[in-house]
């Protein structure tokens, strides 16, 4: 049939030997990955500066290291994981012993995208192997260097029985979406998500969809715009701003505007310099038709700061824009790009209203001195995350989950959400042949009689639910 | 349909539905619901499957009623934001993970047990704050006519509402776009949901089923056995999803089974099946035709009657069945139980990996060894160790299946899960700033190892005194001076420097 057919099918017969189940088949495979990182660690920046122009800050930080602690912490917390869940009883169970087991679901497929090609392979790739999962693994075409050593790397340092890297643009994707998973794990947007949540339909596979959206940024009056701009500028310019998690736009009053304004002109000097394209802090756009796509949002609304491009180097200046209309491109997709739009409302129920009516977006940031500003905005919006005076802060967190609603995505990981993502939690009951004597009152013939004594013996236990 | 999605939704937006108050208003409205108009429910059901109406209630009602005093008792808690473990960074700061509703919900029923099926995933809906929408299946025709009479006499009419109607309404009812989808019923519409719902995104819960395999060991209590699994099986009639569906059994076990199966069915049903109040009927016609072919050809060791009229089907045991036969190659859904021998628990585990995961699985046995090992080398929805069914009852487990079983689970908390969106919040302040300069181009190599310190550093106890030290003594600090931002950043970082060192010197 297709190339994948042999792939795959050697996959599952690996895992249906048990070869993955056993803690320390897992372990290995998760030092292996540890192994990769610090051995190769020189060529993984350099392929990132490649792909994106990563500093090595940035490289560092978003990337090897962030992999790193997924890496540990999965290592640290595996045995813990892996154990049956003891679950509370009601009266007609006392005796008997609950539990849910976490099992792989067996070969997982993991789509990366290409604006953080190592840390969104490598920490769902550390989720689906503490699981007990196979795991075939298919990066991004677009971001090439970084492709390369995860097909070619990559694979030495686990064990290649049960993992495989498989290379391809959309049309090979599309092909291998034809085959049954038991479970897809994507990154990417909307527009794919749908395919690929239809071809997981085709074969009941569940999914986990890491998608975007229009990050909203409300900033209240009254804040210290220079603060304010240094966090929203920072987390906006990483990576030239492909983030899925980057705050896409400011919300803000006419009077809070003016001051931004000059004080993101500030924290971008002072980040990037007088001529940013000459920084090494700043990345690039990854490729022709993104930078394309962005050159033309620069019109969009009024240049306020930046708004220089050069296709040579597929370089964006940091750029805000001002005066921008709803109506207008910038503010009908998500930007993925070092451009940030400030759209003007008269107060805190309007900027509400303008983000309820868009789509969930995967981040929601607002920044305020009052705790009951935050807590409004909280209240009355939905997003996948939220952070309150910072930007996307709450991802670093493993202990919170990551993961979008509603168009931005469904389903979590990081941490221990990497875990359970990867397991089916499957409900176990193991009862005694003993206790006949009870069971004999759920049996037919029914009576009344029989009912009454269930019923008044689950009242004084106040017993939850029963099918007697 | 599409105007009454929106009504909902512009309902949703309003707001009424999140309060605590409202939502427990409001299962405390389906629970006067359940008791005081008993008697319709029950004799809609009974209608519906030829039940008695004891049966109904035992069936049905209980488990509906226990759910509700479970939410009742824990809505607080399970909405409340639940704190979260903290890096360095965010020591200062709030980190939470606070439950939200997603908004308009679709529940799909099925007819086996219809009202159930629609109230239980119903209470999970309302206590977890959003706007339903619920399709009772049409199969089950007089529940679906109580259950659109009652609930708008009883619940919030602008916030949940009831659609009845086939093939059609439903196809109608999947364009329009909700934020969660709860399915029960069979693999090939599970598949037409998850499609239309990949259409908007909406995530889908999938309750569907597949043949539940009954391993029977040699080395059990067969008469307890035996009496378990005619219970589980035959109730219903057999249309239960999570019903012991073949039994897998060494071939000398094979004629006691039948034997100890047979008495029970006496014991349960007495002489005269068909007179029995407490046994029921196959929900149509067409169920009946398909159950009666799967009889054809196979060796009827007890039952086999039918009768049209009436839709009834004895209860049936099928001996030395082909694993290739039509019987063993679709969910029976019927009282008919069909046994296959193997050698051993090794065939019956290759038996059973070699077919569809399915909802539920069971195995008897005295060896819990044995047990176990069934357990780790298959997989399934849910397992009831030596007995049937009983997993479904404990609302702490969840409830749902695994590949083409389905995917999801609800009941009890994970319901409140299911049709939540647990958000995770960080919350800080605007001071503090010198510290976020680490993060800050222009970058250094010190910096880099800064804030691999401040992301990733996981906390140790000796970590927390150290800085519950520093803590202590910058807030001494404060409270004796004014504050001053220069200081204060600088005793932190120092306390923090030593920390860091020592963390350094386990991590290059």
């Amino acid at each position: 049939m297709d190339s994948f057919e042999d792939t795959l099918r050697q996959l599952r017969e690996a895992f249906n030997t048990g070869r993955t189940r056993p803690a320390e088949f897992r372990a290995a495979q998760l030092q292996g990955l540890g192994r990769f990182l610090r051995d190769n660690k020189q060529q993984l920046q350099e392929a990132l500066a490649q792909d994106l122009h990563k500093s090595t800050f940035e490289s560092e930080v978003s990337e090897i290291a962030i992999s790193q602690a997924e890496v540990d912490l999965a290592l640290r917390n595996l045995r813990s994981w892996m154990k049956d869940e003891k679950v509370s009883k009601n009266l007609a169970t006392q005796l008997d012993s609950a539990f849910i087991r976490k099992e792989p679901f067996g070969l997982v497929l993991i789509i990366v995208p290409w604006n953080y090609p190592l840390n969104l392979t490598l920490v769902p790739l550390v989720g689906a192997i503490a699981a007990g999962n196979c795991v075939v693994l298919k990066p991004s075409e677009t971001s090439k260097a970084i492709e390369k050593i995860l097909a070619e790397v990559l694979p030495r340092y686990l064990d290649q029985s049960c993992f495989a890297v498989v290379l391809g643009g959309p049309q090979e994707t599309g092909q291998l979406l034809e085959h049954r998973f038991d479970y897809i794990f994507y990154t990417g947007n909307a527009y794919v998500g749908k395919i690929v949540m239809a071809a997981a339909a085709k074969h009941l596979t569940p999914i986990t969809l890491e998608l975007g959206g229009k990050n909203p940024c409300y900033v209240d009056d009254n804040c210290n715009a220079q603060i304010v701009a240094n966090r929203v500028a920072w987390f906006r310019y990483f990576n030239a701003g492909q983030t899925c998690v980057a705050p896409d736009y400011i919300l803000c009053s006419q009077e809070m505007q003016e001051q931004l304004v000059p004080a993101l002109q500030n924290a971008i000097t002072r980040f990037y310099g007088d001529n940013p394209q000459t920084s090494p802090n700043l990345g690039r756009i990854i490729n022709q038709k993104h930078f394309k796509r962005l050159q033309g949002l620069l019109g969009c609304g009024r240049v306020a700061i930046g708004g220089q491009s050069d296709e040579s180097d597929l370089y964006i200046a940091p750029t805000v824009l001002v005066d921008v209309q709803e109506t207008e491109p910038v503010m009908q997709e998500e930007i993925f790009g070092p451009i940030l739009p400030v759209v003007t409302v008269k107060n805190l129920d309007e900027a509400i209203d303008f983000i309820n009516r868009r789509e969930k977006p995967l981040s929601l940031y607002a920044f305020s001195k009052r705790s009951q500003v935050i807590k409004q905005v909280l209240a009355r919006t939905s997003s996948g995350g939220f952070c309150g005076n910072d930007g996307f802060m709450h991802m670093t967190l493993s202990s919170l989950p990551f993961g979008g609603v509603g168009s931005s995505g469904m389903g979590r990981y990081h941490g221990k959400f990497s875990f359970d993502t990867f397991s089916n939690q499957r409900a176990c009951l193991l009862r005694s042949p003993g206790m006949e004597k009870i069971n004999d009152l759920r049996y037919p013939p029914y009576s009344r009689r029989n009912l009454r004594l269930l019923l008044v013996a689950m009242e004084e236990r106040s017993c939850s639910c029963t099918l007697l | 349909m599409e105007r009454q999605v929106q009504r909902l939704r512009q309902a949703f937006r309003s707001g009424r539905s999140r309060p605590l108050r409202f939502r427990m208003q409001q299962l405390e409205a389906l629970k006067r619901m359940v008791q005081e108009r008993e008697k319709d429910i029950l004799s809609a059901i009974a209608a519906d499957l030829s039940k008695s109406e004891l049966n109904a209630y035992s069936h049905e009602v209980i488990t509906i009623l226990g759910e509700i005093d479970f939410m009742l008792a824990n809505l607080p808690e399970l909405a409340s934001a639940k704190p979260a473990k903290k890096n360095l960074l965010t020591m200062l700061d709030e980190a939470y993970v606070q439950p939200e509703p997603l908004g308009v919900v679709l529940i799909i029923g099925a007819w086996n047990y219809p009202f159930v099926l629609i109230m239980q995933p119903l209470v999970g809906a309302i206590a977890a704050g959003n706007a339903a929408i619920v399709k009772p299946s049409e199969l089950s025709e007089n529940t679906a006519k109580i259950l659109a009479k009652l609930l708008p006499q009883y619940l919030d009419q602008d916030l949940y509402s009831v659609v009845n109607g086939g093939v059609s309404e439903t196809t109608e009812l999947l364009k329009q776009r909700f934020d969660h989808i709860l399915y029960t019923g069979n693999t090939a519409v599970g598949k037409i949901v998850m499609e239309a719902a990949a259409k908007h995104l909406t995530p889908v819960t999938l309750e569907l089923g597949g043949k539940s395999p009954c391993y029977i060991d040699r080395d059990c209590d067969l008469d307890i056995a035996c009496r378990r699994i005619t219970w589980g099986k035959y109730m219903n009639c057999g249309q239960t999803c999570i019903a012991p569906d073949y039994v897998l059994c060494e071939a000398s076990l094979q004629d006691r089974i039948v034997q100890k199966i047979k008495e029970t069915v006496k014991d349960f049903y007495g002489e005269n099946i068909k007179e029995s109040p407490d046994y029921e009927r196959i929900i149509n016609l067409r169920h009946f035709k398909r159950l009666q072919s799967l009889l054809e050809g196979q060796k009827i060791a007890f039952g086999g009657e039918t009768d049209e009229v009436t839709r009834y089907i004895a209860p049936t045991i099928l001996t030395d069945v082909d694993p290739n036969s039509k019987v063993m190659q679709e969910e029976i859904f019927g009282p008919i139980l069909p046994i296959v021998s193997v050698k051993n628990v090794d065939e019956a585990i290759n038996f059973i990996n070699d077919r569809e995961k399915p909802l539920a699985l069971y195995i008897f046995s005295h060896n819990n060894k044995l047990i176990k090992r069934v357990i780790d080398e298959t997989s399934s929805g849910g397992v009831t160790g030596n007995d049937v069914i009983m997993h479904f009852t404990v609302n702490s487990l969840p409830f749902g299946g695994v590949g083409a079983s389905g995917m999801g689970a609800y009941h009890g908390k994970y319901s409140f899960d299911t049709f939540s969106h647990q958000r995770p919040c960080l919350l800080k302040g605007l001071k503090g700033e010198s510290v976020n300069k680490l993060r800050y181009p222009p970058n250094s190599q010190s910096k880099i190892g800064w804030a691999k310190f401040f992301l990733l550093k996981q906390f140790s106890r000796g970590g927390l005194v150290m800085l519950m030290v520093a803590c202590l003594a910058v807030a001494a600090a404060m409270i004796v001076k004014k504050y001053q931002a220069l200081p204060r950043g600088n005793a932190l970082l120092a306390s923090l420097a030593v920390h860091r060192l020592r963390w350094s010197s386990k991590h290059s």
